[in-house]
């Protein structure tokens, strides 16, 4: 890049609530963009993990969806959106406002989310508007709401470095939220008297710093903590001052979990933990002030999802361990603006800037301030519920923004098939294809992030500026204002007549402090402050904490350790709980527990992270985390393909046995989708099962059968260009640099011919010299075609996925950096193996720096090296977001087992 | 002390092969005597087709000239005359077409074998011809001067080369064959047309499944056409028989030595009179006769070792590789590579670098390969399929060769097995 054409530009990561600041280096004419993390940023201080490293690989223009499209005919916006608002329009007069709906996501940045909010509750006068984060964070919305009056974040991110004991529960934070991860190891490591205790059914990688790890049943964490309140109270390690003058219902709490979680024994047996681990556990926190109990979705995602937050809630309030430096509780949000989601009301059940349905006089005040000419006055539907009504024609039309249900939604096979049928469906994305695209009579192309402009909220209340580093890509065009050009088409000139997002901006702000006062309206989320931002202090925005008014014009560190809370006596509520068990249980014909998750490179639907080609080294493919004992009991072998099947839906994904997972319990990532592969949706499988309050649905907790998918053949093509559905079991495609990779696997044996190999890849390659080999009665095929010297493919396939049988990919696919083989290179190439001289460095582990597995064993063992931060120093393998640390150690281990003494 | 007399009908390679074992075995033990047909010293056949191409030179071909005959004491009778007309078992001497006799104590019979010439109509007129012998190259190569087209008859070995000669000397050659494929008897149908795609790159014709029904002549009683079953003629100035070899085994017939489709001799080399031993072309052994150099060559130590009186040796017919003498073309050919049902069959195909191998296996053992294009293990698997090596643990990496295979073992194998463990 030459440094005549460079600006650094501010801006925010597009991934995960963590929020981190980013620094950009900005090519435009190249657009090309050099990614570092933002040393000021209080998120992050310059750490930033694999994925938003990666971000810059994400940004090409090939894969997004460049123009409007009706059908499958590009058009231009005018009749796009003319379609759009005159269908919606039509649909409304003759159905009712409850015949539409939006749907939209965590993803879009606040300004796009508050005028879609508007534009349903205020003019189209339905809230049949909800959104992915429905599906991530809804528990906690609720849970706070029922404890707090509303939906606040008490603590900060400082409180997990604070802190001296940190309890991560339903969290793989070193994955899913890794530089928050990478703050408590640092902290832990500066601080001696620091504890972790990670509470998870898997082992998973944030284990590494924990102290104690506590693998409870999926679905216990209610009794789990009842049984904390219990001890608690038992060993008067209570604070009752805090509990007298500051909340209610305390006993109705106390008596309920000693009804719940009175016994030990029968906790530990609920829990399927020893007693010795919870009595460790309960001591820790009954003695430790400085608690801070981080939660994520292994706690929201379930049908008691509000219940677990609460009782979690419950125990801090009642050691008056809220907001307080390095203690509280700490909800860690998925997306980058779900919380800006939850300021602007983007919940079906939720009004506006805090404002709910059900609180006397909110409705009419936010009205009033729109100047609304249909104000929606109740709820409108959930997530799950809404896919369920477009099943069911009562919603004839859908809009979805920036989010892919068809993949993520619990039971997405019925998901597809409602949209299928829904009258009319309006996706908008950033990108061209998508599982939920596939479904749309109208697709209207957003701008992505590195072109999109506005402020996200992280999960500690941070308002940041994201910004754009390139103009829009084709005819991209930001949420809001698409948003808004119907709205005027829709009749409403006035209301959406936004020329810039900090109008916007400021309407938000103006509605935030809106009769926001004691005497009116006491609500927490006021950032008045902005409600006059000039759009140069826009531009300049720095990070803060909301709330950002008057009386906290630098914004606000923590709520509540004053006990002043916002329900109608400032009173937190404790919540009388029991533990109740998932909505669905194992039984003798779908014996094992499923959960899904995150994986460390990958992000959602995979639309872009899997641009990233370092990202899908990883993991790239989707598989399924079995426990020994089970693989036994089921025949499933590692590296084999396993057939995942529920009451709702089936998958298909790569078997990996490990000790990680308790028996009974497996785990499949939830980001594959049809796009990547074939058979691997894992919203399929998943029931639909909600919380009962928050509407969140049960993801970690589906009965399903497992069996080994008999394939009669595996494989893997390496291709320059991407290869069209063979209509095969398993086809899962990865992106990597310079090609892509498909791992196959088929049940039928006429595949396993070079005819069909040459009709199917002909489709794409219709002009090379092929090259194959082929070893019918072993079932060993293996094929290369060459434009030139340049090789544009190469296949391999046999009847077992050994290694003996099925070459390594990785050498194969290092040829693809080559623009021309050597005619020696290509006569080998079918081996698999090198050539003399070329050099193999193994499975990727850090992704970051792309160092390789045996780059780092040779490392160890040529350096005599005994820790992971001598393996940093030596090839650089996991000093960036650490997130590989982990598996450094597991290499140093094992390689410290098999030196001789 | 005397020494014993021992007389070699045939001047080729097999039988000056089996001199040159015996001159290092057992130097002072025979007085030696050979009679050739031709009047050279001992030639390279093989190395025929180079001389015919222009890329060597008869001397380079060269073996044994005659000085190394005087060197080693041996008489040597060359040349047309001194073709062996009888063998006089009962006196133990040979009797050459002017007279010239040799008595034995041990006689070797090397007189190889001799072209097959199909009796078609014509097929004695001028310019038809064989190609055997340096006589018959030096014709092609007089033709080529002054003649313009050149009919091969055989797509095997010799026509093949034969071919490639006379179009390297300018001559506007065709190539007639009786089957479909070329080299029927070494290669499998991928390879032939290989090979066949490769001969018309270099400008040769090929008429296949051709039936030659006769020759035509000119007023002069030469050569002049060829003529087809179907009607069709082929204009023909010199007409190259290449069609095969049959074993030259009149002469030890007409002496009573015992023969079928050759001299019949047993795992020594000996013939049915025990003081007649035969080698190369010429012979039967467990009903199977020759035509490659490696077997013939086996023959002569084998022999040469019972000759010399060491008498441990024994031969066994062990698969034979074929190599074509063509610049450019790398082919080898081993053992069985059709198969049968039982087989397995391994292929490798690269038509735009040329290259194509077939393995055949059965049992996991190699019994066969052809490799076109690169050749480079040919010698290798000849190597597993006479050591009857178990393979299923490389068959992954085995059309890869040898280096691939040290590879495989060494670094995959082990990983493998650590993943199972």
């Amino acid at each position: 890049m030459s440094q005549s054409s460079c600006k650094t530009i501010k801006t925010t990561c597009a991934y995960c609530g963590v929020g981190c600041g980013i620094e950009a280096s900005v090519n435009e004419t190249e657009r090309q963009v050099l990614i570092n993390g933002d040393d000021n940023h209080p998120a992050n201080f310059g750490r930033l993990c694999s994925k938003g490293s990666s971000l810059g690989e994400t940004i090409d223009v090939s894969s997004r969806l460049l123009t409007p499209y009706i059908g499958q005919q590009a058009t231009d916006w005018n009749t796009a959106l003319d379609a759009v608002a005159s269908t919606f329009s039509q649909i409304i007069a003759e159905h009712g406002p409850d015949s539409v709906a939006i749907y939209g996501s965590g993803q879009l940045l606040t300004e796009d989310y508050y005028v879609a909010n508007k534009l349903m509750k205020g003019f189209i006068g339905s809230a049949n508007i909800d959104t992915n984060s429905r599906l991530c964070m809804s528990s906690a919305v609720s849970g706070h709401k029922r404890a707090f009056g509303t939906d606040t974040v008490p603590n900060c991110y400082d409180d997990l470095e604070l802190a001296d004991l940190v309890v991560i529960t339903g969290s793989n934070m070193a994955w899913c939220h890794p530089i928050s991860y990478q703050r408590i190891r640092a902290a832990k490591a500066k601080n001696p008297n620091m504890r972790v205790v990670v509470i998870d059914p898997r082992r998973t990688a944030t284990c590494d710093i924990a102290d104690l790890h506590l693998p409870l049943a999926g679905g216990s964490d209610v009794v789990l903590f009842n049984g904390l309140l219990n001890h608690l109270v038992n060993g008067q390690y209570l604070q009752q001052e805090y509990i007298d003058n500051h909340t209610q219902g305390f006993a109705e709490a106390v008596a309920a979990a000693q009804q719940d979680a009175g016994d030990l024994a029968e906790v530990a047996l609920r829990t399927r933990l020893s007693e010795r681990d919870l009595v460790t556990f309960y001591n820790w926190f009954a003695e430790t002030d400085k608690v801070v109990t981080a939660y994520s979705q292994g706690v929201k995602q379930s049908s008691s999802g509000v219940d677990k937050v609460n009782s979690i809630l419950n125990c801090h309030l009642a050691t008056g361990r809220i907001g307080k430096p390095g203690a509280g509780p700490l909800s860690m949000t998925g997306q980058p603006n779900a919380m800006g989601g939850r300021e602007v009301g983007g919940l079906a059940t939720t009004l506006a800037a805090h404002m709910e349905f059900n609180i006397d006089g909110d409705t009419d005040r936010v009205a009033r301030f729109w100047n609304a000419a249909n104000m929606a006055t109740k709820p409108g539907l959930p997530a799950v519920e809404l896919f369920e009504a477009i099943a069911a024609g009562k919603i004839k039309a859908v809009w979805i923004m920036a989010t892919n249900p068809v993949v993520s939604l619990p039971n997405a096979d019925q998901v597809k098939a409602a949209l299928q049928q829904c009258p009319f469906v309006v996706v908008s994305d950033c990108v061209a294809n998508t599982d939920t695209l596939e479904l749309a009579h109208i697709k209207l192309p957003a701008q992505g992030w590195s072109e999109k402009d506005g402020i996200v909220t992280n999960s500690e209340r941070r308002l940041s500026h994201q910004r754009a580093l390139l103009p829009p890509a084709g005819e991209a065009k930001p949420d809001w204002w698409i948003i808004s050009q119907v709205g005027q088409r829709l009749g409403f000139k006035d209301a959406f007549n936004y020329q810039h997002q900090v109008e916007i901006f400021r309407e938000h702000a103006a509605l935030s402090g809106f009769e926001n006062s004691s005497e009116q309206r006491l609500r927490d989320f006021d950032i008045s402050a902005f409600a006059n931002i000039s759009q140069q202090q826009y531009e300049d925005f720095e990070p803060i904490q909301w709330p950002v008014n008057q009386q906290y014009p630098n914004g606000k560190e923590r709520f509540f350790a004053d006990g002043q809370f916002y329900t109608p006596n400032r009173k937190a509520n404790f919540i009388a709980l029991t533990g109740r068990a998932p909505g669905n249980l194992p039984d003798q014909e779908y014996p094992l527990v499923l959960n899904t998750g995150r994986l460390r490179d990958q992000w959602h639907t995979m639309t872009r992270s899997a641009l990233a080609p370092r990202l899908n080294q990883h993991r790239p493919e989707p598989f399924v985390e079995v426990n020994p004992q089970d693989a036994a009991k089921y025949g499933l072998k590692d590296g084999h393909i396993a057939h995942l099947q529920s009451r709702w839906g089936q998958m298909y994904a790569r078997v990996n046995v490990s000790e990680s997972q308790v028996a009974g319990d497996v785990f499949v990532p939830m980001h594959w989708t049809e796009q990547y592969a074939s058979k691997g949706r894992m919203g399929a499988v998943v029931n639909p099962v909600v919380d009962p309050v928050s509407g969140q649905p049960e993801s970690k907790h589906t009965p399903i059968r497992i069996a080994p998918y008999q394939a009669e053949w595996h494989g893997f093509v390496l291709s320059r260009q991407p290869l069209p559905d063979a209509g095969i079991d398993y086809q899962v495609k990865v992106n990597c640099q310079g090609y892509l990779r498909y791992e196959l696997a088929g049940y039928d044996q006429s595949s396993l011919s070079i005819d069909w190999v040459k009709q199917w890849l002909s489709q794409v390659y219709p002009a090379l010299s092929w090259q194959y080999l082929d070893d019918a009665k072993l079932g060993l095929l293996r094929v290369a075609g060459y434009q030139g010297n340049s090789l544009m493919f190469v296949l391999c396939i046999a009847t077992t996925p050994d290694i003996r049988m099925l070459p390594e990919r990785n050498f194969l696919s290092s040829l693809f950096a080559k623009s021309q083989l050597q005619p020696d290179e290509r006569l080998a190439l079918l081996s698999g193996l090198p050539t003399a001289g070329a050099e193999d460095t193994g499975a990727q582990v850090c992704a970051c720096f792309n160092v390789g597995e045996k780059t780092i064993r040779k490392a160890i063992r040529e350096n005599g090296l005994t820790s992971y931060q001598e393996v940093g120093k030596c090839c650089k393998a996991g000093t960036n977001c650490g997130s590989c640390v982990p598996e450094i150690k597991t290499i140093l281990a094992s390689m410290v087992e098999t030196q001789p003494a | 002390m005397t020494r014993e007399k021992l007389v070699v009908i045939g001047n080729g390679m097999a039988g000056m092969k089996a001199v040159e074992e015996l001159l290092s075995a057992c130097p002072e033990r025979y007085e030696i005597t050979v009679f050739g047909a031709e009047p050279y010293g001992n030639y390279n056949r093989i190395m025929l087709s180079p001389v015919l191409c222009g890329e060597k030179t008869i001397d380079e071909i060269m073996i044994n000239d005659r000085q190394w005959y005087q060197d080693n004491d041996i008489v040597l009778h060359a040349g047309p005359d001194k073709q062996i007309t009888e063998i006089d078992r009962r006196r133990r001497k040979v009797i050459s077409r002017d007279g010239t006799e040799a008595r034995y104590d041990k006689l070797l019979v090397a007189t190889g074998s001799k072209p097959f010439i199909i009796p078609l109509p014509g097929h004695q007129l001028d310019g038809v011809i064989a190609f055997r012998d340096i006589f018959d190259v030096n014709t092609m190569l007089s033709y080529a001067v002054t003649r313009r087209h050149a009919v091969v008859l055989g797509g095997g070995l010799l026509g093949l080369e034969a071919a490639n000669g006379l179009k390297q000397q300018g001559m506007e050659v065709t190539v007639v064959h009786n089957c479909s494929t070329l080299l029927n008897r070494q290669l499998d149908a991928n390879a032939a047309e290989l090979l066949r795609a490769e001969f018309e790159a270099r400008g040769i014709g090929f008429m296949m499944e051709a039936d030659t029904k006769e020759l035509i002549a000119d007023d002069s009683g030469h050569v002049a056409a060829v003529k087809f079953g179907d009607g069709t003629e082929l204009p023909c100035d010199l007409f190259v028989m290449a069609v095969g070899v049959k074993p030259n085994f009149d002469l030890a017939k007409s002496a009573g030595i015992h023969c079928e489709r050759g001299i019949v001799v047993n795992d020594t080399l000996q013939t049915f009179d025990p003081s007649i031993y035969a080698v190369g072309e010429c012979v039967q052994h467990r009903g199977m006769t020759f035509g490659m150099v490696a077997p013939v060559f086996e023959q002569a130590k084998v022999c040469a070792n019972h000759l010399s009186g060491h008498g441990v040796a024994e031969y066994k017919t062990l698969p034979n590789a074929t190599k074509l003498k063509v610049t450019g073309i790398n082919l080898f050919s081993v053992g069985d590579f059709n198969g049968d049902s039982d087989c397995d069959v391994l292929e490798f195909h690269d038509p735009e670098l040329n290259v194509y191998k077939r393995l055949v296996l059965r049992a996991d053992r190699v019994i066969g390969a052809v490799l076109y294009g690169d050749t480079l293990d040919g010698s290798w698997y000849q190597t597993l399929m006479e050591s009857e090596q178990d393979v299923s643990a490389i068959r992954s990496v085995l059309l890869f060769g040898q280096r691939y295979a040290d590879k495989f073992v060494e670094d995959v194998i082990p990983a493998a097995l650590q993943e199972v463990a």
